[in-house]
């Protein structure tokens, strides 16, 4: 198949400059990034704005890079010896590989959801309490308060709020997944990243997290990484679909699921890939 | 298809099975041995009357019964291992019986047991109790009455005598020894040419002849009470009419076997058991207990646990999450991991050779000069010796620890940095907590390791008789320079050094089950708080 890769967007659907877009405010902007893994490229000049309490989701097949681009935005990468990364992401105007820029403190305004729950092995107060432990607040007050005000949330509350201090290991998979967004929104980010946050829960579980976010997004940025289709066609508001690192086509969701312009897209969200 | 018996792989199953059942039947076959041979020997025996065909009679406590054939008349005839003990009439303590050659036996209800402060246990008679050579009871059964009171007394007297010794006279000599050192520090560090220091050193000589006078008159006091503790005495008589009199003070324990109910020999039992824990040794180690030992034993693994984990811990995280992975990593643990399967011995050396000699003798040049030339550090001490064997357990903490952190899943370490922790804040907070049951399971294999090693120890610091412990009431309390025994090192020392090796083995297999239960215990106790972490800190069930 003969596959014709748009490098540049369509001027009505342009979402690269996001402040004259009249869909919301760009927080981020990436702009001609590349990542290398050793000699090999992982993403090639990637371009896009991610807009304020939007949900966006990365869609594509295993490998395409959207992990790896997620992670360059709270530059979880940077733990990789051989990773490389070239051109910029702007966040909240500021370039977040400017070597002047804080790690510590980007992190701590890009929250993060993992793929498998990743409760850390203490108490259910504990992990919630941790980001603001190590930020350095010691008061009980607030840390109480803040540990109740991310439960709740996180729509964890009612089912934790009388066994706070017994192990978080305890929790099933779906609580502990949400655990975990109680434990990134404590230290209230201004974007919440989440790597495919549902692929180990069963349906019901699933459905409580998409629940979920949509009530996060009042407050939050979302940035959710999936394999399920219809994941992004039900929670997000704009999706990208990724193929070999490359960003193919990048739209409201409602248009990439119904009328995508590209060839590439509408086979894999049909199904007919390959 | 149908397999053949081979393929089918039962005769494999078999195999593995019978290859557990041999290291299980051995483990429990020498753990029985030894709670046999070692719970046995405080048990009170009954004591024995043989009439021999020719007449004469022997006393003593059945240990072994052995059926052979006779060389010279291809016969089978059974012989016994007799225990006679009194070492001071007959100069051995066992002999052998012929079955054939007994004529009767007895059980004489009057027989006594006595542990003795030398010449190991009497079995005999007691037939008089004397004080100043005048008799208080002069028949077998009044003396039975009286003895078990004056008895008492006496053990009150000498307990008194071991207060004065290891009491005021001990702290005097103390004085005395730091006054003297005093004396050369002043000679060392002042010019004594000078007013000023003349007239410290007349003070320093003041002050150690009135100790030294302080000293004289306790002891004379001590050699007073020494002199009347020692006139009250029972005259011993043995099976075949040899008599001996002996202070009573000397007799440690006494008991009449063959009159005993079983719970009174139990009460006896659990008396000697109790003697054995707590008591020191006695008659070089022969007798007695082995507390010092114990002591020993235990303080070195703590002194060695509180050396070698927090290094080696510290070792295995820069390997493992600090350290460039590369060629130089992987060498540097080869080396570790190797360093495991070095001898003992070499560590020994190594350590009599660095820490004793090189440091040791640093430290005694710099801080311990008046007591030159006898060394402070700068000979073998249990410092020493637990460092030695910290160094020779390093790799087992440091390869538990390695695969504890690598156990660790990624995903914890990424949901930490990604809250905005350092990767210090991680490791202190997430990763080093869930590596604590691994780091526990490194110390106990450690503590496993260093409990059971004797070789390294024989050249850094332990001794068959220390004459004190390294731990008591005398400031700074902690001894390290000291000397120590140790419960391996006794085990070798009485099984295989000792002038009656025949005598001694009851001792040897009851010190070894001992080590056997320390080792047990220390491990126990490690495993349950290992498995308190797990239950807190496994990260293996997400």
């Amino acid at each position: 198949m003969d596959i014709t890769i748009a490098t540049e967007m369509p001027p009505e659907q342009n979402l690269v400059d996001g402040k004259d877009s009249e869909k919301g405010e760009a927080i981020i902007s990436i702009k001609g990034l590349d990542f290398y893994y050793g000699e090999k490229i992982a993403l090639e000049s990637i371009t896009l704005d991610i807009l304020k309490n939007k949900i966006t989701a990365f869609i594509g097949p295993s490998g395409c890079g959207k992990s790896t681009l997620l992670r360059c935005i709270n530059r979880l990468n940077d733990l990789i010896d051989i990773a490389r990364v070239d051109g910029e992401i702007t966040f909240e105007g500021r370039n977040i590989y400017d070597p002047a820029v804080d790690i510590i403190d980007l992190r701590r305004r890009i929250g993060m959801v993992f793929q498998k729950s990743n409760p850390f092995p203490k108490s259910i107060y504990e992990n919630v309490a941790y980001g603001l432990r190590i930020a350095g607040v010691k008061d009980k007050a607030t840390l109480d308060d803040v540990v109740e005000k991310s439960l709740r949330g996180a729509a964890l509350w009612d089912e934790v709020k009388d066994r706070l201090n017994e192990s978080a290991l305890g929790l099933s998979g779906g609580q502990q997944q949400r655990l975990c967004i109680a434990r990134a929104i404590a230290v209230e980010p201004h974007v919440i990243l989440m790597d495919e946050p549902c692929s180990a829960l069963d349906p019901i579980a699933t459905a409580r997290i998409e629940e979920l976010m949509l009530e996060l997004k009042k407050k939050y940025t979302i940035i959710i990484v999936t394999h399920s289709m219809q994941q992004a066609a039900r929670v997000s508001d704009y999706t990208a679909f990724l193929w070999l690192g490359k960003v193919i086509e990048y739209d409201v969701t409602r248009k990439i699921f119904t009328t995508p312009a590209e060839k590439l897209t509408e086979d894999y969200i049909t199904g007919r890939f390959g | 298809m149908k397999k053949t018996f081979f393929t089918s792989g039962t005769p494999f199953i078999w195999l593995t099975g019978l290859a557990t059942a041999l290291g299980l039947l051995m483990i429990v076959g020498l753990l029985l041995l030894i709670l046999v041979n070692g719970l046995g020997i405080f048990w009170p025996q009954s004591l024995q009357q043989f009439t021999l065909k020719d007449g004469s009679v022997v006393l003593g406590e059945i240990w072994e019964k052995e059926t052979h054939d006779n060389y010279d008349t291809g016969r089978e005839e059974t012989r016994y291992r007799i225990k006679t003990a009194n070492r001071d009439f007959y100069g051995l303590d066992f002999r052998w019986l012929k079955e054939e050659d007994i004529s009767k036996t007895q059980l004489p209800a009057t027989a006594w047991v006595l542990e003795r402060q030398a010449w190991g246990q009497f079995f005999g008679f007691i037939i008089r109790l004397s004080n100043n050579g005048v008799a208080l009871a002069s028949d077998e059964l009044n003396v039975a009455a009286q003895l078990p009171e004056w008895h008492e007394k006496m053990l009150a007297v000498a307990d008194e005598i071991h207060q004065l010794e290891k009491g005021s006279i001990a702290r005097i000599s103390m004085q005395i020894e730091n006054m003297r050192l005093e004396r050369r520090k002043v000679i060392l560090r002042q010019d004594t040419t000078t007013a000023s220091g003349r007239a410290a050193l007349r003070r320093v000589d003041a002050e150690l002849a009135s100790l030294e006078r302080q000293y004289q008159e306790l002891e004379k006091e001590l050699m007073q009470r020494i002199t009347d503790s020692r006139a009250i005495t029972i005259t011993l008589r043995t099976i075949d009419g040899q008599e001996k009199e002996l202070p009573l003070i000397d007799v440690v324990r006494m008991w009449q076997p063959n009159r005993m109910s079983a719970p009174e020999k139990a009460g006896l039992y659990a008396a000697r058991v109790w003697e054995f824990l707590s008591g020191e040794p006695r008659e070089a180690n022969m007798e007695g207990g082995v507390f010092p030992a114990i002591f020993g034993t235990v303080l070195m693994v703590i002194l060695m646990s509180i050396a070698a984990v927090p290094i080696g811990v510290l070792t295995a995280v820069y390997l493992r999450e600090y350290a460039k992975q590369g060629p130089v990593v992987r060498a540097v643990r080869i080396a570790v991991n190797n360093m495991a399967g070095v001898p003992s011995i070499v560590y020994g050396i190594f350590g009599l050779g660095f820490f004793v000699y090189t440091v040791g003798g640093t430290i005694d040049q710099l801080f311990y000069a008046e007591a030159l030339p006898s060394p402070t550090y700068g000979t073998g001490g249990i410092l020493w010796a637990s460092l030695t064997l910290a160094l020779l357990t390093l790799p087992v903490v440091v390869v538990a620890t390695e695969e504890g952190l690598a156990a660790v899943p990624r995903s914890i370490r990424d949901g930490s940095l990604a809250l905005g922790a350092t990767k210090f804040e991680t490791l202190w907070r997430i990763i080093l907590p869930s590596t604590s049951p691994a780091i526990l399971t490194g110390t106990i294999l450690a503590i496993a390791r260093a409990a059971g090693e004797v070789a390294p120890l024989m050249v850094t610091g332990v001794v068959k008789l220390a004459p004190s412990l390294p731990l008591d009431s005398t400031f700074p309390y902690l001894h390290l320079e000291r000397k120590f025994m140790h419960l391996g090192f006794h085990i070798y020392d009485v099984g295989f050094q000792s002038p009656n090796v025949e005598a001694a083995l009851p001792i040897v297999y009851a010190t070894t089950l001992l080590l056997v239960l320390i080792i047990l215990i220390l491990n126990l106790t490690a495993i349950l708080l290992r498995n308190r972490l797990y239950a807190r800190f496994s990260v293996t069930k997400i």
